[in-house]
Formats: C-alpha cells, sequence, structure tokens
C-alpha cells in the first residue's frame, strides 16, 4: 500500500472542498420524494394555517440543519402560512435569530403578526406535551420577552389541534421527542430534516407514515431550495460535495486496490 | 474580494484556524480554543437559563402569581446538588428517583406505541404480486424477519435458525453501508460550512448561489 | 437502608406506576395531575442544572489550586464564563451585543470547526482504513458508495447507462432504493429491538430491577 502522510491527504480533501467554490459546474440537483411530500404539504396550506419549525440543533451541525430551516421557513412565508418558530436545544434560539430576521426582512414579514420566535424552556418532552395542550403553558413569553397573549398571530392558536404541520431539525433524537410526545398521542402532522448522519434511521418512520416526509443533510436542504427557487448555501454547498465526494471514493478504491495487491504479493 | 473589517469576523476566523491547526498537531493554540468554547458555552447558558426558564416559569410563579407549592421541586431540584457531597449525596436520590420514575413511566407506554406497534403494523405489506411494490414488500418483510431472528441471541445461530441469521447479516451490511455513504455527506458539510464563513463572511468573496 | 434505599426506590415504582397509568386514564383528574407534574418538572430542571455549573467551576479551580498541568487554560475558561455571563446579564441578549456576537464568532466558529476536523478524520480513514477483508464487508462498501454517487448531484450526471437505456435506474434511483428497501428494513428490525429494549429497561427501572440511576453507595 503506498504510504501517504496524512496530512495530504486533509490537504487534498481540503482543496476539494474549496476549489469547486470557484470553478461551479451547476449541475441539476434530482429530486427525492422525501422531500418533494413535505413542498407538496406545504403548498397545499392556506394563510389560516399554522407550521411549527423547531431548530434542535447545536452549531455542531448548523451547516446541514440551518439552510434546510431557513428554505423552509421562506416558504412558509412565501405562502404567508403562519410560522412559529422554536428550539428545544439551548443554542438553538442564538443560531435561528439571524436566520429569522434577515428571511422575515426579505418578505417584509412582521414579528407577532406573520410568524413568532419562542425562547428556549427547559426540558424536551416536557416543552413538546405543553405545546400540545396548551402554547401558553409552554411559552408565557416569546423570545423577545412579550407576552404571548399580546400577539395577534396566537388569536386562534391554543393547542395541537392548531398546529397543521410540526418540522424538526435535528442533528440528535429530537424528532423522537416530537414521534413520541407529539405525533403518537396527538396526532399532529409530522416532517423532519436531519443530518446525512441520521437519514438512513428515519427511513422505517416515513413508510409508516409517521413523518410525511425527510430532509436529508445538505442535499435535502439543496433539494429543497431548487423547488422554491432559491438557490443559496445549500446548493453552493453541493458542489463542494460533488469533488469530494469523488476523492473519498478514489482514496477507498486506490486504498483497496493496494491492500488486494499485498494480498496477492504474500 | 474585500477584507472584513469586523472585529468579531477575524476573532472568528482567529479560532477557526487555531482548532484547524489541530490536523497538523496539538497545540496551544488548539487548547485555547477548547477551554474558549467550554467557558463561553458555560456563560451562555447561565443567561439563558436565568431569563428564560428561572424567571418565567418560577421566580414570577412564586413571588408574583403566589404558587408557593413550585418551591417543593425547586428544594427537589436542589437536592440534585448534594450528589458531590459524599456524606449527603443518598439525598440526591429522592429527586433522581422522582424524575427518572416519572420518565420511565411515561416513555413504557408511549415508545410501545411509537416505536413497536406502529412500525409492526407498517410491516404487515402486501406481499402480491398485483401491485409494482410487489417485490419490494417482500424484501421489506423478509428483511425485517431476519434481522430479528439474527439479533435473537437466547438460541444458538446453528443450522436453519443460524442460516437465516446470517441472512440477517448482508441486510446488516447492506444497512452499515448506506449510513455510511450518507454519514460521508454530513462530516464534508461541516467543513463546507466554515469554508462559506471564511470565503463570505472573513474575505467577502461573492459566491453566485 | 430505609431513607437510602427502599424509600427511593418505592418512590421510583410509584411515579412509574402512576405515569404508566395516567397515559391510558382520560378523566380530568389524570390530566390535572399530568398539567402539575410537568409545572413541578420544569423546576426540578431548572435548579438541577445548577450542578453542572457547580461541577464545571469546582473542576477547574481545583486544577487551578493544585496547579496541574496546563492549569493556565481552566483559568481562561472561568474567566471566559464570567465574562459571558456579565455582558449577558448587564448588556442583555439582542443582536449585535458583546453577548451574541461571542456566541456567533466564538462559540459557534469553535464548535463548528471542531466537528468539521471529522471531514478530514474521514477522508483519512477512507484511505487507510475501509478495506474490503470479506465479502460481506464488500457488500458493506458497495452500498456505501453506490449510496454516496445516488446523493450528489454528479451521480445523476455519470449514469451513462441511462442515457442509453432510460429504463435503467441512475446511481439515484438505485440509492434511493437500496435506502427504501433493504436499508429500511434493516433499520427497522433494529428500531423494534431498540423500542423494545427501551420498554424493557423503562420496566426495569420502575421494578426497581436496575439501580444505576441511584449512584453508587448504600
Amino acid at each position: 500500500m503506498i504510504q501517504i502522510d496524512r496530512r495530504i491527504i486533509y490537504l487534498i480533501i481540503a482543496l476539494s472542498m474549496v476549489l469547486p467554490f470557484f470553478f461551479q459546474m451547476g449541475l441539476p440537483i434530482p429530486i427525492t420524494k422525501e422531500v418533494k411530500d413535505i413542498y407538496d404539504y406545504i403548498e397545499t396550506l392556506t394563510p389560516d394555517d399554522v407550521v411549527i419549525l423547531s431548530g434542535d440543533f447545536t452549531p455542531s451541525v448548523s451547516p446541514e440543519l440551518s439552510p434546510m430551516f431557513e428554505a423552509l421557513f421562506r416558504h412558509c412565508l412565501k405562502k404567508n402560512v403562519k410560522v412559529i418558530a422554536m428550539s428545544l436545544f439551548i443554542q438553538g434560539p442564538g443560531l435561528l435569530a439571524p436566520i429569522i430576521q434577515e428571511v422575515a426582512t426579505d418578505y417584509q414579514k412582521v414579528n407577532g403578526v406573520d410568524y413568532a420566535f419562542m425562547p428556549w424552556v427547559v426540558g424536551w418532552h416536557i416543552v413538546v406535551i405543553n405545546m400540545m395542550e396548551d402554547i401558553t403553558r409552554a411559552f408565557p413569553t416569546d423570545y423577545y420577552g412579550t407576552n404571548i397573549s399580546e400577539l395577534p398571530i396566537f388569536q386562534g392558536i391554543h393547542n395541537y389541534e392548531d398546529y397543521d404541520l410540526v418540522v424538526s431539525f435535528t442533528g440528535s433524537s429530537a424528532y423522537s421527542t416530537w414521534l413520541v410526545y407529539g405525533h403518537e398521542p396527538y396526532g399532529v402532522t409530522l416532517a423532519t430534516g436531519v443530518t446525512a448522519v441520521s437519514a438512513a434511521d428515519l427511513y422505517p418512520y416515513i413508510q409508516s407514515g409517521q413523518f410525511i416526509g425527510m430532509l436529508g443533510g445538505l442535499k435535502g436542504a439543496a433539494e429543497y431550495e431548487t423547488l422554491i427557487d432559491e438557490k443559496r448555501m445549500a446548493t453552493m454547498g453541493m458542489e463542494a460535495q460533488n469533488w469530494a465526494h469523488v476523492v473519498i471514493i478514489l482514496f477507498i478504491i486506490i486504498g483497496n486496490i493496494g491492500y488486494l495487491a499485498m494480498g496477492k504479493k504474500r | 474580494m474585500q477584507l472584513s473589517i469586523n472585529p468579531w469576523v477575524w476573532i472568528g476566523v482567529f479560532f477557526t484556524f487555531s482548532v484547524l491547526s489541530f490536523l497538523y498537531k496539538d497545540n496551544p493554540f488548539y487548547k485555547l480554543a477548547e477551554h474558549v468554547t467550554v467557558g463561553v458555552s458555560i456563560g451562555y447558558g447561565a443567561v439563558i437559563i436565568y431569563s428564560n426558564s428561572f424567571l418565567p416559569r418560577f421566580y414570577d410563579p412564586v413571588f408574583h402569581q403566589g404558587r408557593f407549592e413550585l418551591i417543593i421541586p425547586a428544594i427537589l431540584g436542589l437536592m440534585m446538588i448534594l450528589r458531590i457531597v459524599p456524606k449527603y449525596s443518598w439525598l440526591s436520590r429522592y429527586a433522581i428517583c422522582f424524575s427518572v420514575g416519572a420518565g420511565s413511566g411515561m416513555a413504557i407506554p408511549r415508545s410501545m406505541q411509537a416505536s413497536v406497534l406502529r412500525q409492526l403494523e407498517a410491516t404487515m405489506l402486501d406481499l402480491s404480486f398485483s401491485s409494482g411494490q410487489g417485490i419490494n414488500n417482500i424484501i421489506i418483510f423478509v428483511g425485517v424477519l431476519v434481522v430479528l431472528i439474527y439479533f435473537f441471541f437466547s438460541k444458538e445461530h446453528k443450522g436453519v435458525f443460524g442460516g437465516v441469521a446470517k441472512i440477517g447479516i448482508w441486510f446488516l451490511m447492506i444497512g452499515f453501508g448506506a449510513t455510511f455513504g450518507y454519514t460521508v455527506m454530513a462530516r464534508l458539510s461541516l467543513f463546507i460550512g466554515r469554508v462559506l464563513f471564511i470565503l463570505q463572511e472573513f474575505l467577502g468573496i461573492g459566491l453566485a448561489g | 437502608m430505609l431513607w437510602k434505599k427502599q424509600i427511593p426506590l418505592a418512590i421510583t415504582f410509584i411515579m412509574g406506576l402512576l405515569f404508566g397509568i395516567q397515559y391510558f386514564v382520560p378523566h380530568r383528574i389524570s390530566e390535572n395531575f399530568f398539567q402539575g407534574y410537568l409545572d413541578w418538572a420544569v423546576v426540578i430542571g431548572i435548579f438541577a442544572s445548577v450542578l453542572a455549573y457547580i461541577s464545571f467551576y469546582r473542576a477547574h479551580g481545583m486544577r487551578i489550586k493544585k496547579k496541574a498541568p496546563a492549569w493556565p487554560y481552566s483559568l481562561i475558561a472561568i474567566a471566559m464564563s464570567l465574562i459571558m455571563a456579565l455582558f449577558g446579564f448587564i448588556q442583555g441578549r439582542e443582536e449585535g451585543t458583546v453577548f451574541m456576537n461571542m456566541f456567533t464568532y466564538v462559540l459557534v466558529a469553535i464548535e463548528g470547526t471542531m466537528f468539521s476536523l471529522l471531514a478530514f478524520y474521514i477522508a483519512s480513514a477512507a484511505y487507510r482504513a475501509f478495506r474490503a477483508r470479506s465479502v460481506q464487508a464488500t457488500a458493506l462498501l458497495l452500498a456505501a458508495v453506490i449510496v454516496m454517487l445516488g446523493r450528489v448531484p454528479l451521480g445523476e450526471s455519470i449514469s451513462f447507462w441511462h442515457k442509453i437505456w432510460p429504463s435503467l435506474p441512475t446511481f439515484t434511483g438505485i440509492a434511493n432504493w437500496i435506502l427504501t428497501v433493504p436499508n429500511m428494513a434493516a433499520k427497522r428490525g433494529m428500531g423494534l429491538g431498540i423500542g423494545l429494549g427501551i420498554m424493557m429497561l423503562s420496566l426495569k427501572i420502575v421494578l426497581g430491577i436496575e439501580r444505576s440511576y441511584m449512584g453508587s453507595g448504600d
């Protein structure tokens, strides 16, 4: 096997992820059924409907999940659907706040009227159960400290009967919390956006209908950006993914050729 | 290209390269970044817990709404701290048992419903060839069965049982391969995120979307 | 023994039994009891989190006191936590404050970059460690390579056979089939085992058979 210093390997993979930003191929991004199903569902929603977008992630997985959150938030605001943004993770609101402000400005939407942003509250399943029973018990105030009874968006929003879709974006098992404590007992329609690490594990839940769809990794975010015709960070990132994947596959092939050759020599 | 004049962006870039320097070898810059992030996250958590949870969920209800019964769970929560005092650590068990008992009791019917019953129901598929999905449904049904048989270690994997369990291993290998193939994208995405930060926010390079 | 072991186990049993039964009882008393617990659980969580902060300051404080190796870094960790908290309490948490800038350009930058190191490690592992040592390992690698190609736009473009025979699936189509059929079957089998395992562990905790959560000692 050819011994290559690991730092050369690091350099090659780094270049394969930096250079594509300057030499873009612009290949079309094929759409998968799991992503299209979420898009089609939101397309059926009206301005009276409510979507909960829960950004249940930390900075470590933000590059994959923030673009998903942004893409769905843009879609909902385009459709004038009411959005309640929140997070089960303590660092979540800090990551979501700049996205929410930027997108709301782009679409000239007003906080408290067209969308609401909720603060982090301790407890995962406790927050979910409280939201299903009575949203004022889960969030007495919004992220900016305003009592939610004073926010016009919450006129007519009380509990699970008023939520038309819940989407959990997570790099951990938070989707399971929404599934076990939200979907199963209360029947809320659920979708999820997960990191590519977890994506392969969720197909049983999609096939069973417990999730109506799934965005898997940066590709899922790029697919959604393509569907809503807003090509942003995820689409740009797929350029680098193309070449980096080819490099990794070549590493596997070359490594195995060397391994087999060594085996034959012996 | 236009270098950022925001000092915070420069700080972000400094720490980004401090962590990346670990790829060469462990060094003081990486250790500095490690300890800075631990400290900052502790400080962040303290502020958020105080303003988002302590004030609206305990202080206001108890001192402005008269809900004094919430002092009992507060005492239970504080009892958990006694875990670090060896002489009184047994007192922390009351709070832990209260929470763990409730959590376990809640989990039993809910995980049964979500993870077992619904999944079993979804496995009962139409195995006929009348629909185009026929062969796929058979593969799914057989696959679930053989994987469950593989994980049944109470019986020795010999004979017919062992042969069926071996088929389960093939399904697991394909499943793990699929997970690994997907995982590669996840790992690469994390670095792509940092690259975009450096190119766009620091160097000010406009990348066409 | 009574106060240190038997009564805590009894509390676990009673709470587990009550909440297991509560799920099936739609009566108003059951609902009120559940609501009351939810309020209590939030308060317990708030005060229990104090333990994390005490542990942090204790651990780093001991390292500074004993002048353990690399103790100045512990000083930095404590200082950063106090600086962050001070700015958060005094200045507030709005966009543009020191608190939020430290979150965005220090915490997010460092944590994001730490996890991005995995991209390099997976590349290194791909060359050095991923070997087709057996037929089953080859199946694993093959499935991995097909899914990798199927998940990037390039996979669709290099599927040249699809242009000649459109009925044949591209890498994207093959990857989708692998994920939705054999992978799904394997993950469901594992998921059923995990779901049953969670139930069994919860039952063992409620019945007092599993006691590791109570910690060591009598």
